[in-house]
């Protein structure tokens, strides 16, 4: 089980870093879901799965009778999830309002936008020169 | 006093309750947000006090003992760093009230800059690794939207970059922190240095230490990871980039600081030494860059990189002087940088752009101006008798101490070019003669909130400068702290250092 899911990571991460190379700002957020996902799967394999009894300590002793499951592991994704999630949700935001203002995802073309619109009338200066862009 | 160390954490929170409730009322808001930073500023000075006297502190949440709780650790790094982010905080904070729009004080900036706060203030108390990576995302979430707050295309554009390559940072720290996990079976900082060497897979663990350099490489912004900082940093209002530029690539060197004494250091030939050779690419790419930059933020950004290769170099040596080095060049950048980015801003407001061409003059018209520049330039020249004099001397003294003499020839050379991109900065927007066209702006008395705070780094500067003891007392006893992290790991898990066994994990 552990091998297989250890794979599975790795067909993640291999995937995600694939979407990742893209010049497309979409396809590089979800190359980011899938290496997180990677991520998370790496957190909950590094705990060991196995076949075990929920780590519950029984009423009146101070420890569990029997060898438990790690709980740890489930602690540290769920917490990596959700902050996973707030990051992804927060960046894809980020990708539609680039995509209104700029009108397009390719990194290469962004980088090429000026960031300053050329001035309008109403922003030329005293002289009536443009300002120039930064 | 043992629940001292949740005081840093728990002020900027509340404080950014408290501004949240304040709804539309502004100067309620403003109210709450300063005397927040101020009481910051007096938690963080008490636990420096603290720690200097008593030792290293700890806290265990919840009274779960090490390695099984969520731990908060100050030794005196960790609180010299909390002092540093108090005073900024502050400083910056002034600055903001005078200079940020009003638009984007009511959409949460407040609110923001309180959080951001908490995630640095978190990121240094952090005694488990995962912690570290919760503080590290509440910190980066805060500043991905104080990077974008108000929505022009530069920032929107340098916003794109900078969320997505620091998002595949924090997904390679996490995925460092699982593999860690799964060698040791524990997260817990001083549990980890007592397991690591124990562990007789040096091999492994220095695998996952590169994981751990490029993550932290990336939000230090070393060479060849730091692409997005220049991209980024120049585009929000001057007292958000004054605060990233300042506070948030130092969390970077602190985590790097803190693994590769702390944890990795098994295999110090190899990973100190590609330290070494990162440090010194680090320097050069970032002054070169800054050579070919004309717009003042953008010259200051690539600085920022070139600066963090003397930081890294200090560690990659890891003597104690060297370690000693790096602590006071940490908290020598950060008050110079930031002091730095505030003139730059003043300069703004009164000369009406960043563009060095448009620039002009500014000697003549406003010296103050000029001498408020000089002394932090200077500063990061290193140029005695300013506190970056000593930064670099000491970082170069332990560097042919440990004759490591490519890597000091490297940062004199950097030094060097420092000087030239200031005196550019110098010449084009305070020596040369105003272009015909462009007005200056009239001094007025609402800029006392632009000018105080700058006056009063400046002087820490020169008081750095001329006073330099303290500072190094500080930084020595941290860099032994560090190369001997016995007391760390007693401190955290009790005299006898040897800690319960955790859960058995079945191979």
């Amino acid at each position: 089980m552990d091998v297989l899911l250890a794979l599975l990571a790795g067909v993640l991460a291999a995937a995600g870093t694939y979407l990742l190379l893209w010049r497309s700002l979409l396809r590089m957020l979800f190359g980011v879901i899938l290496l997180s996902n990677a991520a998370n799967l790496v957190l909950l394999v590094a705990g060991r799965t196995m076949r075990a009894a929920p780590p519950i300590v029984p009423e009146g002793m101070a420890a569990p009778a029997a060898a438990v499951a790690n709980p740890l592991p489930q602690a540290l994704v769920l917490t990596a999830i959700v902050i996973g999630f707030g990051l992804v949700a927060f960046a894809f935001v980020l990708a539609y309002r680039t995509y209104t203002t700029f009108g397009t995802l390719d990194p290469d073309a962004l980088a090429a936008a000026p960031e300053a619109l050329p001035a309008t009338d109403a922003d030329r200066g005293p002289n009536g020169r443009p300002a120039p862009p930064s | 006093m043992t629940n001292l160390l949740v005081l840093p954490l728990l002020i900027p929170l509340l404080t950014a309750v408290a501004v949240l409730l304040s709804g539309r009322w502004l100067w309620l808001q403003r109210l709450w947000s300063l005397l927040g930073a101020a009481a910051l500023l007096g938690a963080t000075g008490t636990v420096l006090t603290v720690v200097w006297t008593d030792g290293i502190q700890h806290t265990q949440l919840g009274a779960w003992p090490a390695p099984f709780g969520i731990t908060l650790v100050a030794d005196v790094l960790s609180a010299v760093m909390l002092v540093v982010l108090g005073g900024m905080g502050l400083a910056v904070l002034v600055y903001a009230l005078g200079s940020v729009d009003v638009e984007l004080e009511n959409a949460g900036f407040h609110a923001l800059y309180h959080l951001l706060l908490l995630g640095v203030a978190g990121a240094f108390l952090a005694g488990d690794l995962f912690n570290l990576y919760v503080w590290f995302e509440v910190l980066l979430i805060t500043s991905f939207v104080l990077l974008v707050l108000g929505g022009e295309r530069a920032q929107l554009k340098g916003g794109v970059v900078y969320v997505v390559i620091n998002l595949v940072a924090s997904l390679c720290f996490l995925m460092a922190i699982g593999m860690l996990y799964g060698l040791a079976g524990t997260l817990n900082l001083a549990d980890l240095a007592v397991r690591l060497p124990a562990l007789d897979a040096p091999g492994l663990v220095t695998t996952v230490a590169m994981l751990f350099l490029v993550a932290f490489g990336i939000k230090a912004a070393v060479f060849p990871l730091f692409f997005w900082l220049p991209a980024a940093y120049h585009t929000p209002p001057v007292a958000v980039a004054a605060l990233f530029a300042g506070l948030l690539t130092k969390v970077g060197v602190y985590a790097l600081i803190r693994v590769f004494t702390l944890l990795f250091t098994q295999d110090v030939g190899y990973t100190h030494t590609l330290l070494l050779g990162i440090a010194g690419l680090t320097m050069l790419s970032g002054v070169l860059g800054a050579v070919a930059q004309t717009d003042v933020r953008r010259i200051l950004s690539f600085h920022i990189v070139s600066q963090i290769g003397y930081m890294v170099m200090g560690l990659a040596l890891f003597t104690p002087l060297a370690l000693l080095g790096a602590i006071f060049y940490v908290v020598h950048h950060i008050v110079v940088k930031t002091t730095l980015f505030l003139v730059g801003g003043i300069a703004h407001r009164i000369g009406g752009d960043f563009e060095l061409k448009n620039l002009g003059g500014l000697y003549r018209a406003r010296p103050w101006l000029a001498v408020l520049f000089l002394v932090p330039a200077l500063s990061l020249a290193g140029l005695p008798p300013l506190s970056g004099f000593w930064a670099k001397l000491i970082i170069l003294r332990a560097g042919l101490e440990a004759e490591a003499y490519g890597a000091v020839a490297v940062a004199v050379a950097a030094g060097l070019l420092t000087l030239v991109s200031m005196t550019k900065i110098w010449n084009e927007a305070f020596w040369k003669p105003r272009p015909a066209d462009r007005p200056l702006a009239p001094t007025t008395w609402s800029m006392a909130r632009l000018i105080a705070p700058v006056v009063v780094l400046a002087a820490v500067t020169l008081t750095i400068g001329l006073h330099a003891e303290p500072l190094v007392v500080l930084a020595e006893r941290s860099a032994t702290e560090l190369l001997t992290p016995t007391a760390y790991i007693e401190a955290v898990l009790g005299p006898e250092g040897a800690p319960p066994p955790t859960a058995v994990i079945p191979h």
